[in-house]
């Protein structure tokens, strides 16, 4: 499914503008994982009609794109996320990020940047894929 | 042939002889004619009649705007009234002006360097020559008519305005070099194509734009909307009006009148010359001025001599476009940094917009600089990994062109400010003073 990025300054106010804008956009998140550096971060969001959100953002200012990322259930149990890197491992994939994010029907919800290679050996595993529709 | 091609393809020794003989005249007119080259020769030490290889102009004192002012509005002509010919002046909008004269010569060697930009261009006699400049004390008007006297062009004397008569003319008598400021060429190509007219199927080849900074984007944009190759043309009033150098069509440089004029690139700070390729400011001698000779005037120009030839196989060396003002320059860290440099390595990197500001600081005794720029929209921001690849890119670019650190901060959009004019791209912040 499609990731809402955004570049975000690291200045006072900056996420507060960022997420009025959502709001004020009636669009909805279901996930908000920030990447920090000294000074910037990068907001990682998953939330309804990531294209929509993108143009909104842009306009409120922000440097914002959308990003196409594997979605996947996870075990809610401990231990659940294991397997999920280990099928990575195994398939010789690099992870760019990943963030874990609610419980869907007893599962956790983990969201991986990888390559194609890295998405198919998830499936090979027996993870199951979630698309946005699932979240609405 | 082209226009006085013996005169621009001189071998070395030959231009260096003929610099040294015109030299040794200069000095002494100045010295003998003009109170204020006495007075400051002597302060200086300066013997006019000892010089005896270019290198001895070194020992020359400078001339700066100041002298010039101070001797409004004649007080530094060379010759009696009776042999000026031709005043023009500064628009004085930054104090007193300064009052050029001119000879009969004067005006001739004035032409001829115009009338080879017009050669240059590709242009001779039937090349309709249309000058937007404006007529009057500005040099530009009656440089680009000298200029079309002497190589034999048709002059149409236009000046500046009347915009759709600049157009209906352009199209009916079948321009082929326009001569005016790039904004105003601008201007004429925009009003053209919203009357309905595409310029770019019209006969006009070439453009000879000066008398203001312009950037390669408008050099672009005003080279397709005319459908013409856009040369740019140097010169101030007080060395003597547009003509001093102007680019050929290789568009690498502005070949300099070197049998006119000598040119000197000095650092502004120390007054020393810096070596060929790097930037500082523009310091000329006239060498075949009558009425207004000048020695060692500081421009407050800053460029650079382009190293290496011209694949024009002219002979003559080459400044830079003009990159600031002395006035515009930074020192960081005791280098010497000018805008313009900064610019020159940021287009170099399509991932970023060509907006950007250069903020100074101060970090414990040393100076920083943080060069802040946007992404382009379509920049991969997701990736950590790849914004500080590209800040280590930019920095690593800056720094073997600047010779010194320069911190790069990606920024979000919009936060440095869009000008259509003179963008402000300095912000010291530094402490000033002991």
């Amino acid at each position: 499914m499609d990731q809402l990025t955004v570049f975000v300054e690291n200045s006072r106010g900056h996420l507060t503008g960022l997420c009025k804008a959502l709001g004020d956009a009636s669009i909805n998140m279901h996930a908000f994982s920030l990447a920090e550096t000294t000074d910037y971060g990068i907001a990682r969001i998953i939330c309804d009609d990531p294209q929509r959100a993108a143009s909104v953002v842009t306009d409120a200012g922000y440097r914002a794109t959308t990003t196409e990322i594997c979605v996947i259930k996870v075990p809610d149990t401990p231990g659940g996320l294991t397997g999920v890197f280990e099928a990575l491992e195994k398939a010789e994939c690099d992870v760019e990020y990943s963030y874990c994010f609610s419980s869907l029907e007893g599962a956790a919800l983990n969201a991986i940047k990888c390559s194609k290679k890295g998405v198919e050996a998830l499936a090979a595993a027996g993870f199951e894929a979630v698309e946005a529709s699932d979240l609405a | 042939m082209g226009f006085q091609d013996e005169l621009t393809h001189m071998g070395a020794d030959e231009l260096h002889d003929l610099q040294l003989e015109r030299l040794k005249k200069t000095v002494v007119d100045c010295y003998e004619h003009i109170p204020f080259y006495k007075r400051s020769f002597d302060e200086a030490g300066f013997d006019p009649y000892a010089v005896s290889s270019l290198d001895d102009l070194q020992k020359a004192p400078f001339t700066d705007k100041q002298n010039m002012r101070d001797a409004y509005p004649f007080d530094m002509y060379a010759v009696p009234m009776d042999e000026v010919k031709r005043i023009q002046a500064s628009s004085g909008t930054t104090g007193t002006a300064t009052v050029a004269g001119y000879t009969e010569h004067d005006m001739a060697v004035w032409g001829d360097c115009f009338a080879r930009g017009i050669d240059y261009a590709g242009g001779g006699p039937g090349t309709v020559v249309q000058v937007a400049y404006g007529y009057g004390l500005f040099t530009g008007g009656l440089g680009g008519s000298e200029g079309c006297r002497r190589i034999g062009a048709v002059e149409l004397p236009m000046s500046s305005g009347n915009t759709q008569r600049q157009v209906k003319l352009m199209k009916d008598f079948g321009t082929g070099i326009l001569a005016c400021t790039p904004s105003y060429a601008l201007h004429i190509a925009d009003t053209a194509i919203e009357m309905g007219e595409d310029p770019s199927g019209w006969p006009i080849f070439a453009g000879i734009f000066g008398a203001e900074p312009w950037s390669n984007e408008m050099r672009k944009d005003i080279e397709e909307k005319l459908g013409i190759c856009a040369l740019d043309i140097y010169g101030l009033s007080e060395v003597m009006g547009p003509g001093v150098a102007i680019e050929c069509r290789e568009q690498n440089g502005l070949h300099i009148a070197e049998d006119h004029f000598i040119t000197e690139v000095v650092d502004p700070e120390t007054g020393k010359p810096v070596p060929d390729g790097e930037w500082g400011e523009l310091v000329f001698t006239s060498l075949s001025k009558e009425c207004s000779p000048l020695v060692r005037y500081r421009t407050r120009d800053i460029s650079r001599i382009v190293p290496g030839t011209c694949a024009c196989g002219r002979t003559t060396r080459r400044i830079d476009r003009i990159a600031g003002r002395t006035d515009d320059m930074m020192i960081i860290r005791g280098v010497n940094v000018f805008p313009r440099q900064i610019e020159q390595v940021v287009v170099g990197f399509e991932e970023v917009a060509p907006h950007y500001v250069i903020e100074l600081s101060n970090d414990g005794p040393l100076d920083k600089a943080t060069l802040k720029i946007e992404t382009v929209p379509d920049f991969p921001i997701d990736e950590v990994r790849k914004i500080e690849d590209l800040q280590k890119r930019l920095q690593d670019g800056l720094k073997s062109e600047l010779q010194v650190k320069i911190d790069v901060r990606i920024v979000e959009p919009k936060t440095i400010e869009r000008s259509l004019g003179k963008a402000k791209r300095v912000v010291d912040l530094r402490e000033k003073g002991e």
